[in-house]
């Protein structure tokens, strides 16, 4: 090649091909895409808890999918009912479908683990109650407080210790946002006759 | 410009250099002449390299933390800034955008220069580039320790203040690039040319694509893996091919074997890998032709590759003795090996067959290792030996250093790609099995989690030691050096006389 312009353009053209197929088309394909009815958007408590999630990189080790019945075991492995469809995260900003699974994934983990007990000890140590856990615990998330007041949610770590650990607003925050993980109702409509074509 | 003696004869290459096409290797250069371009592009190499080389430790003890924090998950918990969660994005980031990036800054610069045989053009502007992308980086990773993520893998970097500054940073060296590709005296574009000049426009346009804060639901997740693969594509990759097609052939003093392959390597690698992002959500909620696309131009990446290997290695086969002469060879036929196997690697985990087992698994990580450290830091390492004695006027003052750097890295390396694809592997068999428990699959991957740290450990060892070694010769003030080493001007005494190349 001997022409500046010809590297310059064919650069641009395949840059701005892969561009228009990968993220111009599905955003004006995707734009239309409507919430099934069951899937309500997040409150400011749950939507804190979802910037805690992000702010603390929860996303390294869960992922939030349940992937195509055809060729994996998700569904059998009890991670939903059906495989998760683009309608299911109609409300996500930024989405955070994850890459690993270092840790189980979240999408069902409101029906899955409803009690917010379990959570928040599991938070502030998660090998208290999953012996063979790596999940770091958070006790940045928790204070402690020699007299906790009476709205205070103490956690029972089961130490024998002076004063009370209670949760923060972050961590309570972010246990109702892992509590309003529920995708648990059927596949949305529009998928479903997508699906079935 | 310095007198030049062999001005004359370089008027009457004029005719040679039209017709240089192929063999580009008929347009010679004096000492002196190469000498002066180099001067022209000292001053922002310098400054990348340094840069870099804190950027790399930094990253290093940001990735060492994270990977003891498998092995003891109570290390460090006490403090948000030292959550895992943090502090992987932030080795991430501090080592693509931190070392690689202004590393690859660093070899830009020096290369366009050269290859384009005129000065560096508004080498300020490239400084100002390189401090405004540093403080980007430095503000970015700054922001993600305190808890501001963008939360998308690879684009973490705070949107409204880290992000811009990066964009314009890499805008401006970007800019210097192109004014010294648009003044060149060469008729014929050198491919390290097509590679190094076009990685500034795409990286550009990724990047600001990527970070426009305008993607809602499963389309942030396209975007997101968009960009995130063509960062490696169409930056981390092309600026480091570009960088082992200069300098393989310079050291062993031959040209390139084939210059339509090389054609093949760089349109087929810019037409087929900008497609390929969606492979990383194979099985996921996007809609399937997109993902279909991404696997079909995986796959077809096979072309380039295979082209850009068999070039590669047919333009050093038999030579393959001068390594022992030559770091920087090594370490670039390590990288240039690294990328035709990350390649294949990644060809093959696009595959669903594959990647119903690896996906979500450690082998991700092995992989990205594997293309990351094995081709691209490798490759900058070998540009750097090379380079910085030549800019400093001085030789490394220590062989044995470079040995124990390069043993040291090489094998931790390949000690981490193992381990952690063996783990991979095991986790993902235990996650693909109905009947297997989670716990299963974290208890599978402990041993090989382990083994990586102990990896981490002699790598770490391997920057400390290259850390030591260019600041010793960073303040090394004996300027005339031992020249009869091997390491600075490589006399390609395996080599025959270009003028009895067969077939020439």
């Amino acid at each position: 090649m001997t022409r500046v312009y010809i590297l310059l353009m064919g650069a641009l053209a395949t840059v701005i091909f892969a561009l228009m197929v990968l993220v111009i088309l599905p955003k004006s394909m995707l734009s239309g895409v409507q919430p099934p009815a069951e899937l309500k958007p997040l409150t400011a408590q749950e939507l804190r808890g979802r910037q805690v999630y992000i702010e603390n990189g929860c996303i390294y080790c869960h992922t939030q999918q349940v992937r195509d019945t055809n060729f994996t075991q998700d569904v059998a492995k009890g991670m939903g009912n059906r495989p998760s469809v683009p309608a299911d995260y109609v409300y996500d900003q930024p989405h955070l479908l994850g890459t690993m699974r270092t840790g189980p994934d979240l999408f069902n983990v409101g029906s899955r683990l409803p009690d917010k007990k379990w959570h928040l000890l599991h938070l502030y140590q998660p090998r208290s109650l999953v012996p063979w856990s790596i999940m770091p615990a958070f006790p940045f998330l928790f204070e402690h407080k020699d007299t906790p007041a009476p709205d205070d949610v103490v956690i029972e770590t089961g130490q024998a210790e002076a004063g009370a650990i209670i949760a923060t607003e972050d961590a309570k925050a972010l246990v109702a946002y892992l509590l309003a993980l529920k995708h648990d109702y059927a596949m949305p409509n529009i998928q479903k006759e997508a699906a079935d074509e | 410009m310095a007198v030049n003696p062999r001005q004359a004869e370089h008027a009457i290459t004029k005719e040679a250099q039209a017709s240089s096409a192929i063999d580009h290797s008929r347009i010679g250069l004096s000492v002196a002449e190469t000498a002066a371009i180099d001067r022209s592009s000292r001053g922002p190499v310098l400054l990348c390299f340094f840069l870099s080389i804190i950027w790399l430790l930094v990253g290093t003890v940001f990735g060492d933390i994270s990977s003891f924090k498998f092995d003891r998950p109570d290390l460090l918990t006490s403090q948000p800034y030292f959550t895992f969660g943090r502090l992987r994005p932030a080795h991430l980031n501090v080592m693509v955008y931190g070392w690689a990036s202004t590393a690859m800054f660093g070899v830009s610069l020096w290369l366009m220069p050269r290859l384009c045989r005129v000065q560096l053009k508004i080498p300020a502007v490239a400084m100002a580039g390189i401090v405004l992308w540093t403080i980007g980086v430095a503000v970015g990773v700054w922001l993600l320790l305190d808890g501001v993520s963008d939360g998308l893998e690879w684009l973490e970097f705070d949107h409204r203040s880290a992000d811009p500054l990066m964009a314009a940073g890499a805008a401006l060296v970007g800019a210097s690039v192109w004014k010294t590709l648009l003044n060149r005296q060469v008729s014929h574009l050198y491919v390290s040319i097509w590679y190094v000049a076009s990685s500034y426009p795409w990286f550009l346009i990724i990047f600001t694509a990527g970070n426009l804060p305008v993607y809602q639901g499963v389309e942030s997740a396209a975007v997101n893996w968009f960009f995130a693969h063509n960062a490696l594509g169409l930056w981390l990759t092309t600026i480091n091919l570009g960088l082992i097609y200069y300098l393989m052939p310079k050291i062993i003093g031959r040209p390139v074997y084939s210059y339509w392959l090389s054609l093949i390597g760089f349109w087929g690698l810019a037409l087929f890998y900008a497609l390929n992002g969606m492979h990383h959500l194979i099985g996921g909620p996007i809609p399937s032709w997109m993902i279909a696309t991404s696997i079909t131009a995986s796959i077809m990446m096979i072309i380039p590759v295979v082209a850009v290997g068999i070039n590669q290695h047919m333009t050093i086969v038999g030579r393959f003795g001068a390594m022992r002469y030559s770091p920087a060879l090594t370490l670039l036929v390590l990288a240039a090996m690294s990328y035709t196997a990350v390649s294949l690697q990644g060809i093959l985990t696009a595959l669903v067959s594959v990647n119903r087992i690896t996906h979500f698994t450690h082998w991700t990580i092995a992989h990205s290792h594997l293309g990351l450290y094995m081709f691209v830091t490798l490759s900058l390492f070998g540009g750097i030996y090379y380079i910085l004695p030549r800019l400093l006027g001085r030789e490394w003052p220590s062989r044995n250093l470079i040995r124990a750097h390069i043993l040291l890295v090489g094998f931790g390396m390949v000690l981490y790609v193992v381990a952690l694809g063996i783990g991979g592997v095991l986790q993902g068999l235990h996650l693909l099995d109905a009947n297997s428990s989670f716990e299963a699959s974290v208890n599978a991957t402990k041993p090989w989690l382990l083994m990586r740290s102990v990896s981490a450990i002699i790598i770490t060892l391997g920057h400390v030691l290259f850390a030591v070694h260019i600041a010793w010769l960073w303040l090394l003030r004996d300027k005339t050096g031992p020249e009869q080493s091997p390491f600075f001007y490589v006399r390609p005494i395996l080599v025959k006389s270009p003028t009895k190349v067969p077939g020439r």
